[in-house]
């Protein structure tokens, strides 16, 4: 399915809120949305949850041979994949340049930060080595989608759990689980993604973007540090100019970002940790049952209405007073009355009759409920008026309009106005060139 | 290479430059006739080469055309001889997506678009050695060839990347230096109005040494673009010779 397109009301709004720096949800410029982290019954599953935006993050580990360039060292793999689900739009083979992208972003961010020590993957130098697969899938995109996806996948790489292996001369011995605990990675430092969203050429900033402002906003710059205030990856995308000034600014609020979720993402951890060793119920089907991870709840969001009625009453006082409209109902015959101008007919372009090419344009509009009809009344009035006669083969009865201070006038649906009716009543556009087409 | 010092005693890198300096640079416009705008530069050992097509009308599918301004469409490509160990795959594979994605960013940035509604212009890059800094050269050289296909751009595009090593900056590194596992950036710039159209930096680097390093980056784009204006300058002369004036 195609993205539906936004509407320009919306993005405006969209815009002049963000210059009056409101967002929609009621958070602050640098504010992030609410982060949860839920942990599954197996070592190395997770989902994290970004406001709405989900992802689920799987670390899984094989013995493999390494690579030849490489013999000592262990590998890994990243894969992020956006589910049918997270989004409409989202459609396998439609989305490749948005898949590109994150995938480089995260594999640059994860990899070429040596996060995680692959020397200590290698098992028999040269012959075989630990490849650690973390796939991540999108479940939900709410926006900010790379910054939900570096967490998952670094809470994913600390939480999971490979296992023991000795070796022995020539003899590998690889222990299940039951056998010996498994071994958690040696990961040198957690390398968190923050997104910053540029709106109005590099005017306004705001970091964690929601979808809609995804939508408007000019480019994205992506800061990835560790709490050690080390930058991992910068990666500037959308085709916004920076000023160097703006980009130090940018990494300093990422330093502060990234020391709170750090802090979370340990404070999940060990709780976890907790949870499996006291003997509770751990994993996906625990928060099922509180319904953390099935649901979205939306916190209450404190709202200051102190002044709403003040604000009421000076918006009423200004605002002008409706303009007074007094329906005057016309009557015609007994029975029958007339309220207002009715709508444009159509009957004429059904039927494709021939019409007057002289006629003003303007068809005279017929509530034809509210007209009687009388058939076979001929009304012989007609020359006191100016307006033309049509003859058309229209199957419409010949309607006569009885006022009662003037002369009955013969009107049939096809012919354009009465004179004096026409100032009124704007020529009907299509009408017009319907006839032009014939 | 355990034991390979990139920044010696008395402030010379391996290849025996000072911190702050660039490569040879070398370039020429108007190497094809029969692309629109054609450039080849070498940065150092590292070479490329840039055609562009264009604007003309939008191939393929008409609903892709934008009503207000040209789509751009840059196409990376590495020949499987540029690197040390012979490449599998030249074109088609993630990183190479992803330095089209980027190139298409910055020149949709620079270029003046919105004078070409309904058309597209496409570029297209050719690594045939690469030694390190090879976004950099593709801009370089897709920047030269816009300009000799006569496409109306804002101001020049400038890359150049650089590195930080021992406490100092270096400018545009070599494929030694990145090898090394060191923070790289590489930057694209306007010279003029010192705007970054692209920003792209791996590998740990310590928050308070990004202003130094932006800085060393920002410095050796600005040297590149006095060499690119030497650069066009002497094509259009040469090129007014030729024609009589």
């Amino acid at each position: 399915m195609k993205e539906t397109p936004l509407s320009n009301c919306e993005r405006r709004f969209l815009l002049r809120a963000i210059e009056e720096k409101k967002r929609l949800d009621g958070r602050q410029t640098y504010d992030y949305r609410n982060i949860k982290i839920s942990f599954g019954t197996d070592y190395g599953c997770c989902i994290v949850e970004l406001g709405k935006t989900r992802v689920l993050g799987q670390v899984s580990c094989e013995l493999v041979a390494p690579k030849l360039n490489r013999a000592t060292e262990g590998i890994l793999f990243f894969n992020l994949e956006l589910s049918q689900m997270a989004a409409p739009s989202f459609e396998p083979g439609r989305q490749s340049d948005l898949l590109v992208k994150l995938n480089r972003l995260l594999e640059r961010c994860l990899r070429n930060s040596k996060c995680i020590d692959t020397e200590s993957l290698c098992v028999v130098a040269g012959e075989k080595v630990w490849q650690i697969r973390v796939d991540l899938h999108l479940l939900n995109h709410d926006g900010n989608i790379i910054d939900a996806a570096s967490i998952a996948a670094i809470v994913a790489l600390c939480h999971f759990r490979r296992p023991d292996v000795s070796v022995q001369g020539e003899e590998v011995t690889l222990y299940t689980p039951e056998e010996r605990d498994p071994v958690a990675l040696s990961i040198h430092h957690m390398p968190i993604c923050v997104s910053f969203a540029f709106f109005q050429q590099g005017t306004y900033l705001l970091v964690d973007p929601n979808e809609r402002e995804e939508r408007v906003m000019d480019g994205l710059l992506v800061i990835a540090m560790n709490k050690h205030r080390e930058i991992c990856t910068i990666q500037s995308s959308g085709g916004i100019m920076l000023l160097k000034d703006q980009v130090l600014r940018c990494s300093k609020i990422a330093g502060v970002k990234v020391a709170e979720i750090t802090e979370l993402i340990q404070k999940a951890l060990e709780n976890d940790q907790k949870v499996r060793k006291e003997g509770g119920k751990f994993g996906f089907a625990e928060s099922i049952a509180n319904q953390r991870i099935t649901t979205f709840k939306m916190e209450k969001a404190p709202i200051d209405t102190s002044d709403v009625e003040e604000k009421a009453e000076e918006i009423i006082a200004e605002a002008e007073p409706p303009s007074e409209v007094v329906s005057k109902p016309v009557l015609w015959t007994s029975g029958t009355a007339q309220i207002g101008e009715g709508v444009e007919n159509s009957w004429g372009d059904l039927e494709d009759s021939e019409k007057d090419e002289d006629e003003g344009g303007s068809d005279e509009a017929v509530i034809l409920d509210k007209m009687k009809m009388d058939t076979g009344v001929e009304v012989s009035d007609i020359g006191s008026q100016d307006a033309p006669i049509v003859l058309s083969d229209s199957e419409e009865e010949e309607m006569i309009i009885l006022e009662p201070d003037k002369n009955p006038k013969k009107i049939s649906t096809q012919t354009s106005a009465k004179q004096e009716k026409a100032p009124i009543k704007k020529p009907v556009k299509r009408r017009k060139k319907k006839r032009t087409a014939n | 290479m355990a034991g390979l010092e990139l920044l010696s005693d008395q402030g010379y890198r391996v290849d025996g430059r000072r911190a702050g300096e660039l490569r040879k640079i070398q370039a020429r416009m108007g190497v094809f006739a029969q692309a629109d705008g054609s450039a080849y530069i070498e940065q150092g050992n590292t070479k490329a080469l840039a055609v562009v097509y264009g604007p003309h009308e939008i191939r393929g599918s008409r609903s892709r055309a934008l009503p207000d301004r040209a789509l751009v469409n840059c196409q990376y490509s590495s020949a499987t001889f540029s690197t040390g160990e012979r490449k599998r795959r030249p074109h088609g594979d993630r990183k190479s997506c992803e330095m089209g994605l980027q190139l298409r960013q910055t020149f949709e940035a620079a270029i003046l678009t919105q004078l070409h509604p309904r058309s597209q212009i496409d570029i297209y890059v050719q690594v045939l050695q690469a030694d390190g800094g090879t976004y950099a050269a593709c801009v370089n050289a897709a920047t030269l060839a816009v300009l000799d296909a006569g496409i109306p751009m804002r101001d020049f595009v400038c890359a150049c990347s650089a590195g930080f090593v021992d406490g100092t900056a270096l400018a545009d590194l070599s494929h030694v230096e990145e090898a090394a596992g060191g923070p790289q950036l590489a930057l694209a710039l306007l010279p003029a109005s010192g705007q970054i159209a692209l920003l792209e930096m791996d590998a740990r680097l310590h928050e308070d040494h990004l202003e130094w390093v932006l800085e060393a980056a920002a410095q050796a784009a600005r040297d590149v673009h006095t060499l690119l204006d030497r650069v066009v300058r002497q094509h259009v002369h040469e090129a007014s010779i030729l024609l009589g004036d």
